[in-house]
C-alpha cells in the first residue's frame, strides 16, 4: 500500500466512511466544483476606472492615462526620465511592434535578465477592487519581465478593468479553459516589514510599478 | 523541528523580562492589529464573508479525499507530480530524492512553516545541498541560525540593531543601520542566489482542487522568483490547505492579508499550474508538490477538527494578551500563540507540549478575529480536558481539581467551604487586604498579589438579593 493510498484510508477512516467514495459523493464534489459558484462580494459601488486609479496610487505605484496604445511609448519614455532611468528596457515580445524607438527608447524583446533596470508589460486584466494586475505567463508574456528590473511599467487597457478576483477567474476561464502555467497578481512594488515592522519598497522584486492605462 | 514546548514556563519567564522583545511586540499589536481592524472596515458585507470562509473550509476538510484526489488528477493532467508524505521525515526524504533526480545543486526557498515542520534545511544540508532562505525574515533566521518566533513576521523578535549586527558580521560589508539599506543589501546578496538556483521551494497557501493548482501569497517577490527562474519548482504544504475552486480562493484572500498583515491583498499572489509550455523562456521544467499528513489526519473526525480550517493568518497570536507578552519563541515549536497551542500538542503529542493548551487566558480574542471562525478557546479546553482523562496533569492539579467537583456538586457544601476559605483568606490579607503567597498556588501569586475577600461571599448576596426583592414585591 503506498503513502497515498495509507494517507487517503485514514482520512475515510477518522471521518467514518466506507473505504471507497460512493458515487453520490462523488456526485456532490463534482457539482460543487462544477458549479464554481462566486461566494459574497463587497458592494461593488464604484466605477471600475476610477476605483482602479485610486486603489494603485495606494498601493504606492505611479499612474498615467494615454488615449492610445500608440501613445504608450511616448508616455513611458517622459516617465524614465522624470524619474532619471535609463531609457533602456526589456519589453514583452506582445508589445514588441510598437513605437517603441519613435520615442527614442531602446526597447528589446527577450527573456529578463537579472541586471535589467526596466521591464515593460501588459496586463490581461486589471482588478478595480484592490488595484491590482493581473499578468499570465505565456511564450509572449514572460513572467520575469514584471520580476527581475527594478522597475516595472506595465500597460492597460481601460477596457480590461474587472471589479473583482471572481471576474477575473471568470475571464481565464472564458478565454483559455484552464489557467496557464502562472497568473500573477501585482498590487504594488515589492515590499518588506520584516525588520521592525518598517514597511520597505524594493524587497526582491521591482522597487517601482507605473502603471500606463491605454483609454 | 525540535520541541522544547516542555520548556515554556522558564522560557516565557526569561522573554518577559527582554526589554528588546517587550518593544517589538508592543509594534506588533500597533501595525497588525490595527491594520486588520482597518482594512475589515472596509467590507460591508464581512460577516457574511467570513461565514463563506468557513464553510468553504468545512466543505474541503468533509471531503477532503475526494478534492485531494481532484487536485491531483488535475495537477497531473497538466504535467506535476503529486507525492505524499505521511511524516516530516517522508518530505525531507522526497525532497532530497527530486533533488538528487533532477541534479540539483542549489536550492532556493520561499517561507514555508510546513518545512519549519520537518526540519528540511537541515536535511538538505546534511545530504550536501547549498540552501538559501530568501523571505528576508528567514533569510535573517538562517543566517543567525534562529527558529521564527511568528508565522508571518518571523523574526519581529528582532531588532535592527541585531540585524545590523548581523549582516557586518556575516556579508563582510561595511556596518549599515537604515532598515532600506539593510534590505538593499539582503537584495544584493540574494539576487545571484536566485538566478544561480537549481531548484525552488516554496509552501502553498491553498491548493484549487478544480485547476490542479498551487497558490502562494507573498510581499517581497522571492516567491515569484523561485517559482519563475529555477528548472524545479517544489511545492510543500499539508493537505488540509485544498480547496475546491478558484472562486473559494477568491473569498478567502478577501480575508487572509487583511488578518495577517492588514493589507486587503498583498504584493504578490502567485496561481501556479503545471511545467513550463513549449516557446515559454521562463518556468520551471518539473513541478513537483508534496502533500503532508504528519499529524493532521489524527485531527479529522475528532473535536479538533476545527483547527484544520486554518489559514495561517497569525490573527489569533497578534491579538492574545499571552503571545503580546511572552512572543513566538516560548512556544517550543513552529506555531506560537492561540493557534499553535492546539497544533503543537495535536502535532507532536499532548505530553511533550503540556503547559500550552494553559498558555491561554481563554479571553476569546483569538476566537473573535479568526477570519475562519475556529473556536480556539474550545478547541484549548478540549485539550485540557484530555490532559485530564489521560492522567497528564500533576497529581497535586489533578486532586485538587478532582476535590473541587466533588464539593461543587453539593451546594450546600460548597456554600460552606467557600464562606470558611473567604474567612481565611480575609484573615490572611490582614488590614493590606492582599494575599501575598498562597501554598499551592505560588505560580499565581508570584507575580501578583490577590485582593483578598471583604464581607460576605457571592452566594450570600445573591440569596439574600433574592430574598429583598420577593420582600418588596419584585419578584412572585
Amino acid at each position: 500500500m503506498s503513502a497515498r493510498d495509507r494517507i487517503l484510508g485514514r482520512i475515510r477512516a477518522a471521518q467514518g466512511k466506507a473505504p471507497v467514495a460512493s458515487p453520490q459523493e462523488r456526485a456532490v464534489v463534482a457539482s460543487y466544483i462544477g458549479a464554481r459558484a462566486p461566494g459574497p462580494c463587497p458592494s461593488l459601488d464604484w466605477d471600475p476606472a476610477v476605483r482602479f486609479r485610486e486603489r494603485v496610487l495606494a498601493l504606492s505605484s505611479t499612474y498615467e492615462d494615454v488615449g492610445a496604445i500608440e501613445d504608450a511609448p511616448r508616455a513611458v519614455a517622459h516617465y524614465l526620465r522624470g524619474q532619471a532611468l535609463p531609457l533602456t528596457a526589456v519589453c514583452w515580445p506582445e508589445l514588441s511592434s510598437l513605437p517603441w524607438q519613435e520615442a527614442g527608447l531602446v526597447v528589446e524583446t527577450r527573456a529578463a535578465r537579472g541586471d535589467d533596470l526596466v521591464g515593460i508589460t501588459g496586463a490581461y486584466c486589471a482588478i478595480a477592487e484592490t488595484g491590482t494586475l493581473l499578468l499570465l505567463s505565456g511564450p509572449r508574456t514572460p513572467a520575469a519581465a514584471s520580476l527581475l528590473p527594478e522597475t516595472h511599467i506595465a500597460l492597460v487597457r481601460a477596457n480590461c478593468i474587472v471589479h473583482t478576483m471572481e471576474d477575473a477567474w471568470a475571464l481565464v476561464r472564458e478565454e483559455h479553459g484552464m489557467p496557464p502555467r502562472a497568473v500573477n497578481f501585482v498590487s504594488g512594488p515589492s515590499r518588506t516589514a520584516d525588520i521592525e515592522q518598517t514597511l520597505t519598497l524594493g524587497a526582491h522584486g521591482p522597487y517601482r510599478v507605473h502603471v500606463v492605462l491605454v483609454r | 523541528m525540535q520541541v522544547t514546548s516542555s520548556q515554556f514556563k522558564q522560557t516565557a519567564r526569561v522573554k518577559l523580562t527582554d526589554p528588546r522583545l517587550q518593544a517589538a511586540l508592543r509594534k506588533l499589536q500597533g501595525n497588525f492589529v490595527k491594520g486588520r481592524a482597518d482594512r475589515i472596515a472596509e467590507l460591508d458585507n464581512f460577516e457574511d464573508i467570513r461565514d463563506a470562509a468557513a464553510a468553504i473550509r468545512d466543505r474541503a476538510l468533509a471531503h477532503l479525499d475526494r478534492y485531494l484526489e481532484e487536485f491531483e488528477n488535475n495537477a497531473t493532467a497538466r504535467g506535476a507530480i503529486v507525492h505524499w508524505a505521511e511524516t516530516a521525515a517522508d518530505v525531507n526524504r522526497i525532497v532530497c530524492e527530486i533533488a538528487a533526480r533532477h541534479g540539483v545543486r542549489r536550492i532556493a526557498k520561499s517561507k514555508s512553516m510546513v518545512t519549519e515542520e520537518c526540519g528540511l534545511n537541515d536535511a538538505l544540508e546534511a545530504a550536501g545541498y547549498e540552501v538559501v532562505e530568501t523571505d528576508l525574515g528567514e533569510y535573517i533566521l538562517q543566517l543567525a541560525h534562529e527558529h521564527p518566533s511568528h508565522i508571518v513576521a518571523p523574526v519581529v523578535h528582532k531588532s535592527r540593531d541585531e540585524v545590523s549586527d548581523l549582516f557586518a558580521a556575516k556579508h563582510g560589508q561595511p556596518r549599515k543601520s537604515d532598515i532600506a539599506e539593510l534590505t538593499r543589501e539582503a537584495r544584493l546578496m540574494l539576487r545571484p542566489r536566485f538566478l544561480a538556483a537549481d531548484m525552488g521551494v516554496t509552501g502553498a497557501n491553498f491548493l484549487i482542487a478544480e485547476t490542479g493548482s498551487t497558490l502562494i501569497v507573498t510581499n517581497e517577490g522571492n516567491g515569484r522568483m523561485v517559482t519563475t527562474l529555477p528548472r524545479v519548482h517544489v511545492a510543500i504544504t499539508g493537505i488540509e490547505k485544498v480547496v475546491p475552486t478558484l472562486e473559494d480562493v477568491a473569498t478567502l484572500l478577501r480575508l487572509l492579508p487583511r488578518h495577517g498583515t492588514g493589507q486587503a491583498v498583498t504584493n504578490y499572489i502567485s496561481l501556479t499550474t503545471g511545467v513550463r509550455g513549449k516557446d515559454e523562456s521562463d518556468g520551471p521544467e518539473h513541478f513537483h508538490v508534496i502533500l503532508v499528513d504528519a499529524g493532521r489526519t489524527r485531527l479529522l473526525g475528532t473535536d479538533l477538527q476545527p483547527m484544520l480550517r486554518c489559514i495561517r493568518c497569525g490573527a489569533c497570536m497578534n491579538h492574545c494578551p499571552v503571545y503580546q507578552s511572552i512572543g513566538g519563541h516560548a512556544y517550543g515549536w513552529v506555531y506560537p500563540g492561540p493557534m499553535g497551542s492546539v497544533l503543537t500538542p495535536s502535532y507532536v503529542g499532548l505530553e511533550n507540549a503540556l503547559d500550552l493548551p494553559h498558555a491561554a487566558t481563554l479571553c476569546n480574542q483569538c476566537g473573535v478575529v479568526c477570519p475562519v471562525k475556529i473556536p480556539l478557546p474550545e478547541l484549548l479546553r478540549k485539550l485540557r480536558e484530555q490532559q485530564f482523562e489521560r492522567r497528564l496533569r500533576p497529581a497535586a492539579e489533578r486532586m485538587g481539581l478532582a476535590l473541587w467537583g466533588r464539593i461543587a456538586q453539593r451546594p450546600a457544601l460548597y456554600a460552606f467551604a467557600a464562606r470558611i476559605a473567604a474567612k481565611i483568606l480575609a484573615w490572611i490579607g490582614g488590614r493590606e487586604k492582599l494575599v501575598h503567597s498562597l501554598p499551592f498556588a505560588g505560580g499565581w501569586t508570584g507575580g501578583r498579589d490577590l485582593p483578598a475577600p471583604e464581607g460576605r461571599t457571592f452566594r450570600d448576596l445573591y440569596a439574600r438579593r433574592g430574598a429583598t426583592r420577593e420582600e418588596s414585591g419584585e419578584i412572585k
